[in-house]
């Protein structure tokens, strides 16, 4: 029996990773292969599609288009979000408790729902078809994400030091930038990494609000798939590609996420 | 000089301080005595500018600096828990104060390093203060206390996290520390035995509002109240409800207990009388001494005295005595209290006066 322990972890991790090696060497293949046959190998080993997207405007500037507003969004949040998540753990004020809850219930509403919107009034504004129109769009979710989170690591921070720091002749915002944002330094790592990939992965705003100038990878990839029929080891190329920026992310905030759970917040 | 008028501080329905009147002259030390949640907290933060009063006034040498922000106050604090920043080495943390009024880098240097030998911080200066043990920790709080140079520097139970070593140890440097910078120092505590050994003044908070102020032996020795009484006297004072009449107080079902001789001029009426634990005792010191049958009910033993809760008829009293006597519960033994320390206080509990000739407690 205890020979056998290993057995549940490797077949759950072999399932939970099946879909992605099949993308990786989907990549690899030609599309006559993949619709051809079912091989575990390409038996035409090719780089072919990742050439294709490094040289072709259209490919790389969709990458180039979801990074922009990706970290645009990311700076928004987190610089509206620092001084939001301070007020919340640091005062009491009138209906502060029902604020806190209602920025969450944003989280809840399906970006859908605001898309229609979002179009006329970005339009009106002739923010259509920017990084800016995606980033602002993406902060509907992302700042109270970015609030909630930060205001966790922030309350984990004794108020004793603010007040230590007041009276040593600290200015509110020297000491916020030089006391305070360097203790909540992983809290605010966490927050960009989510908001990072929440931004990222997120396609209908992205899609409604651009067309040519700012299209996401993720529009480029469904468009090109219907247009020139079904190029299957381009898009799967693409896909390895999407994958990417997010698992790097992931890589520097690991352990910056495990606290962010035992604080509940994550 | 430091003097608060009349000073009350309300949250929403509570009432943290009510009619607080203080006057703390430079260069004193004062012990702010009181039980948790007795306001020493919000006194002090009110004293450092962190908190406004909700009526009153704070004045500081003179002039009024009530809403005046604690930037511009020149005042230095440390609180019971460790408080330093923790992203600073301790040498960062120590010259903050310093760093922020732009002094001279030469000038840090020398002070830092003064405070860091003066408190023994030297050997760990690069370090960060989470990696140092909590007396370290505290250490580097004050000694960013001390290189501000501060006006007013309050130190809100400041020794209560620290192990019993190291507490002596700190105690006895504190007040030598402090004395040469001619600030005022105020220094919060839940320990009568602390506040005797720091000396100075002492202010008794009961519930919000200062009891007594005046110098601490003075305070001790002559509570104006039952509350102060009690406030300054660990383990509690006995106390117990009696009629006077003549030169005896008396009460159904106990000894009568000798009026002091200071005491005989007053009125005969019912009081309450009270008196330390370490006037109870198991050998008869004096003639007026009292016999005392008391029931045991438990004894423990501190490793060079004993504390024995006894049972009165009826009234709980504790005796201090030296050395280890372990007594079994339900036991009745025969104790004998000298009946020249007790105070006397009216039914409301404010204290009767005397002549003048009491002895010392």
């Amino acid at each position: 029996m205890t020979r056998l322990r290993w057995l549940i972890p490797t077949v759950y991790i072999l399932f939970l990773m099946l879909p992605i090696y099949w993308l990786l060497i989907m990549s690899f293949k030609t599309t006559n292969e993949i619709l051809g046959g079912f091989s575990a190998w390409p038996q035409n080993f090719t780089v072919e599609s990742y050439v294709e997207i490094f040289t072709d405007p259209t490919w790389y500037n969709g990458y180039i288009n979801s990074i922009t507003y990706v970290a645009i969004n990311t700076v928004i949040s987190v610089a509206f979000a620092l001084p939001a998540a301070y007020a919340f753990s640091r005062y009491r004020f009138l209906g502060d408790k029902h604020l806190f809850f209602w920025l969450l219930t944003n989280r809840m509403a399906p970006p859908a729902v605001f898309a229609l919107p979002f179009l006329q009034l970005y339009s009106a504004m002739g923010l259509f078809d920017t990084h800016l129109a995606v980033a602002l769009s993406h902060c509907l979710f992302n700042i109270p994400l970015a609030v909630w989170i930060l205001e966790g690591f922030m309350s984990g921070v004794p108020k004793e030091i603010d007040e230590t720091a007041y009276i040593d002749g600290y200015s509110f915002p020297r000491f916020f930038t030089r006391i305070f944002m360097p203790l909540v330094a992983s809290g605010i790592g966490v927050t960009a990494f989510f908001c990072f990939m929440f931004s990222w992965v997120e396609l209908l705003l992205a899609k409604t609000l651009t067309s040519v100038e700012a299209k996401p990878i993720a529009a480029v990839m469904t468009r090109t798939a219907s247009t020139s029929g079904y190029e299957l080891g381009l898009l799967a190329a693409a896909g390895v590609l999407t994958i990417i920026p997010g698992a790097i992310v992931i890589w520097f905030v690991r352990n910056y996420i495990a606290k962010g759970f035992a604080l509940g917040r994550v | 000089m430091l003097e608060l008028k009349t000073v009350a501080k309300a949250v929403g329905s509570e009432t943290h301080l009510s009619d607080v009147s203080l006057r703390l002259e430079n260069g004193t030390l004062n012990v702010l005595l009181g039980p948790t949640l007795s306001g020493k907290t919000s006194l002090m933060r009110i004293m450092a500018g962190l908190d406004r009063p909700s009526s009153g006034e704070v004045w500081f040498n003179d002039r009024n600096v009530t809403g005046v922000a604690v930037q511009k106050r020149n005042v230095a604090m440390v609180y019971q828990q460790f408080i330093n920043y923790p992203a600073l080495s301790v040498y960062e943390n120590i010259a903050s104060p310093l760093r922020i009024a732009r002094t001279d880098a030469k000038v840090i240097d020398r002070e830092v390093r003064k405070a860091a030998e003066l408190l023994k911080l030297t050997p760990y200066l690069d370090r960060v203060p989470l990696n140092l043990s909590g007396g370290q920790q505290q250490r580097t709080a004050i000694a960013r206390a001390i290189v501000k140079n501060a006006e007013l520097v309050l130190l809100d139970e400041p020794l209560a996290n620290l192990d019993y070593k190291l507490r002596e140890e700190l105690r006895a440097e504190l007040p030598k520390i402090f004395a040469e910078s001619g600030a005022i120092f105020v220094y919060a505590t839940t320990e009568p035995s602390e506040a005797l050994l720091l000396g100075g003044n002492t202010a008794t908070l009961s519930e919000g509002r200062v009891t007594q102020f005046g110098p601490t032996v003075e305070v001790f020795r002559n509570p104006v109240d039952l509350i102060t009484a009690q406030t300054f006297s660990d383990p509690p004072m006995n106390v117990i409800e009696v009629h006077k009449s003549g030169p005896m107080f008396h009460r159904e079902g106990t000894a009568d207990i000798p009026v002091p001789v200071a005491y005989r001029g007053i009125a005969d009426r019912d009081y309450t009388v009270g008196f330390r634990p370490h006037h109870l005792s198991l050998k008869k010191v004096d003639e007026t001494s009292v016999v005392i049958r008391a029931r045991v009910e438990v004894t423990e033993i501190t490793g060079s005295e004993s504390y024995v809760h006894l049972d009165y008829a009826g009234v709980n009293w504790v005796m201090l005595t030296d050395g280890i006597h372990d007594f079994d519960a339900g036991e009745t033994i025969e104790v004998f209290l000298d009946a020249r320390h007790i105070l006397v206080f009216d039914a409301e509990g404010q204290g009767i006066a005397t002549d003048g000739t009491r002895l010392a407690a």
